[in-house]
């Protein structure tokens, strides 16, 4: 049981009154995310009382939920590769490196000439759209597979193996761009980040079918059962016949690919690509959005669900804290804040501690 | 755990690639066999290596401290606000940055050690917090014009000929001798290397776990902040900005110099072999002229995997 769903039919008026029904409820793994969320969207909406109002114009869907949904998008991305690889005990740093990358190598073999063609303007890339695209995720993911490799063949511990991509990816992303920003003429491309299908944001699309295909994925098929047997002891899943090691490469090169796309949606919606700032500190964005959701940085026990929920979650906090009017960068010391503050509530020492001071005056209370 | 010959090699190997990249250099480019270019290379790198100091500790210990970086800036922050904003006297501001770099150190050590939390993921946080108040004091950069920041940052001590160090380098030289008398003289120390090599034993020892891993990373955050006021030294300003990546560099320093990852084995002195590697890769780039400036991270990347993959080596061959 990897993604349970909410909606699982309650018993009604016949739950005994020792279980009552939001007592289960709220013992659910997605309670607390979405309780969390429904919070901050209520706060969101006191101040900005224009928040759930949704506007079908020329043929797009308009609204603050949109856009928060729209620029949750690369986030949630990146966020549910993570999770994968935090699901093996692993921890990947590199993220924002390999965003840095993709977009890079996106712009580059992209680049786009305005020429005139019978009269008409017509935008040219250096090379076929799909090739650049292609090309783009294949160095996002060869990044993530080199990590895998030095994961789970050279032995690394995974801070420091996704640090040396941190620090060779981001100079590698510099090195490409030439520590400029690197503007990119190719109205198609931009598609992929301001487009909208059928109504519907594209970015918030490719989200939705990248969460619904690892879904699939992994609930059809024993690949998250081999996946959480790996987080929760590594040897014992090996002894078991789990191929541990190709399991966890493969793990470590879907997240670089799930970099990859996300750093294909934040060029294309920049309209450039820049390789000094694109993706910085997103990997803190995505590891809270992946712990925020539920899934323990211990291993093991993982949700798809919580954490595209803990997307939209970090996603609206930083929408509310523009709305409230404080300086962007304030947001930091929120989102540490949130950061402890879930830390300690996954801690069970902290817990214990918690519950022994809750019970300590009144023992055989209802806590 | 280890024997007494693997202790060696990591640090040999660092010294060995040091003195291989000096004749290089030497060898390749006028005027880099100078007294002076190698006394720059303490000068630039003085608040690298008070922070590679300290973070040596914590990795001995088994730990990581992701924050340095973000604690330095926020040093040069708090220190150039009181100073320039609110005329404090300046080692009153300095004794006050020092103090509050250790009490955050001790309160992520705390939060590691009593709630057994994974130190990468605390400091991860800890390194976004002090960011962010950096940004909660002022979100552009302040300049110092206090003349005693700007006395001492210009002061210059001769040592021979025309050679000569700055305050902040003379620092950090005693602050890696106090390091070195700490790790190999007291009982901290050698609780630090014990923590590092097994925790669990170390606990059925009876040795103050609780204690030394809260004052392994007290003993960081100061590193820290002093780096900080070096750093402050050394830019005479306050910035959000000042001392990103540090912390990698620090990290990358520890482990050129030969401090195993996992903790309980390494030395002080390799970190400033370390250190003054990661100067030379600079000084070596801008000597050479051609060469981007970004290829020094994607060097350093390359080196820190080279010496990551030797230890794992080392580690390997141990058990057979």
């Amino acid at each position: 049981m990897t993604t349970p769903d909410m909606d699982t039919p309650g018993p009604l008026p016949a739950t005994p009154p020792a279980d009552p029904m939001w007592l289960r409820a709220s013992r659910h793994p997605l309670a607390w995310p979405l309780a969390t969320l429904a919070l901050i969207l209520a706060v969101n909406a006191s101040l900005n009382p224009g928040l759930w109002h949704l506007q079908w114009r020329d043929g797009h869907l308009y609204g603050s939920v949109v856009d928060i949904v729209n620029r949750a998008a690369p986030l949630a991305i990146v966020a549910l590769g993570l999770t994968l690889v935090i699901a093996t005990r692993g921890i990947d740093i590199s993220v924002g490196a390999v965003v840095a990358i993709s977009g890079a190598v996106a712009a580059l073999m992209i680049g786009g000439d305005l020429k005139i063609v019978d009269g008409q303007p017509v935008h040219i890339s250096h090379w076929p759209l799909s090739v650049a695209l292609l090309a783009a995720l294949g160095a996002a993911a060869a990044c993530g597979a080199w990590n895998g490799l030095l994961v789970a063949r050279a032995g690394l511990q995974p801070i420091i193996a996704t640090l040396i991509m941190m620090l060779a990816g981001r100079g590698a992303a510099q090195l490409l761009t030439g520590g400029q920003i690197i503007t990119i003429y190719y109205p198609p491309y931009f598609a992929i980040g301001n487009g909208f299908l059928l109504g519907v944001p594209v970015a918030a699309l490719i989200a939705g079918a990248v969460w619904l295909l690892m879904t699939l994925l992994l609930e059809r098929s024993a690949l998250g059962l081999f996946i959480q047997a790996i987080g929760i002891n590594p040897r014992a899943a090996r002894v078991a016949g789990v191929r541990s090691r190709t399991i966890t490469i493969c793990v470590y090169a879907f997240c670089g690919l799930c970099a990859g796309i996300a750093g294909l949606i934040v060029s294309s919606n920049v309209k450039s690509a820049d390789g000094n700032n694109a993706g910085v500190l997103m990997e803190l964005d995505a590891i809270l959005a992946v712990t925020v959701g539920g899934t323990l940085l211990t291993g093991g026990r993982f949700t798809l669900a919580g954490t595209v929920i803990g997307a939209l979650i970090i996603q609206t906090l930083t929408s509310t804290i523009y709305a409230i009017g404080v300086p962007p960068e304030i947001n930091l010391v929120v989102k540490a804040v949130v950061v402890f503050a879930v830390m300690l509530l996954q801690s069970p020492e902290f817990r214990r501690q918690l519950r022994a001071l809750a019970v300590r005056p009144a023992p055989g209370g209802p806590r | 755990m280890t024997g007494r010959g693997l202790r060696i090699p990591p640090v040999v190997a660092s010294v060995l690639l040091l003195l291989a990249m000096v004749t290089f250099g030497s060898v390749m480019y006028r005027g880099f066999f100078s007294a002076q270019v190698f006394l720059n290379l303490l000068i630039d790198n003085a608040f690298l290596l008070v922070v590679a100091v300290g973070m040596t500790f914590v990795i001995l210990a088994g730990g990581i401290d992701l924050s340095v970086g973000s604690v330095v800036a926020l040093t040069t922050m708090v220190a150039a606000a009181l100073v320039e904003h609110r005329h404090w006297p300046p080692a009153l501001v300095i004794a006050l940055v020092l103090a509050g770099g250790a009490a955050f150190g001790a309160f992520q050590g705390w939060l590691i050690e009593r709630f057994r939390l994974q130190p990468f993921i605390v400091t991860l946080a800890a390194m976004f917090l002090a960011r962010g108040l950096c940004y909660v004091i002022s979100i552009d950069s302040i300049s110092i014009t206090d003349t005693t920041f700007s006395t001492i940052a210009q002061a210059r001590i001769p040592l021979f000929a025309d050679a000569a160090l700055s305050v902040g380098s003379l620092v950090a030289l005693a602050t890696f001798a106090v390091a070195v008398f700490i790790a190999h003289g007291t009982a901290f120390g050698r609780n630090v290397y014990a923590i590092g090599g097994n925790e669990h034993s170390a606990l059925l020892m009876g040795l103050p776990v609780a204690r030394t891993v809260v004052g392994v990373y007290a003993l960081s955050g100061f590193c820290a902040a002093l780096g900080g006021v070096l750093f402050t030294f050394y830019m005479l300003s306050g910035y959000g900005l000042h001392a990103t990546g540090l912390e990698l560099d620090a990290i990358a320093s520890v482990v050129i110099g030969g401090t195993l990852l996992a903790g309980g084995v390494g030395l002080v002195a390799g970190t400033l072999c370390g250190v003054l590697m990661l100067g030379l890769i600079q000084t070596l780039i801008t000597f050479d002229g051609t060469l981007s400036a970004w290829w020094t991270r994607i060097v350093i990347g390359a080196l820190l995997l080279a010496f990551c993959l030797l230890q794992r080596l080392t580690q390997r061959a141990e058990p057979t």
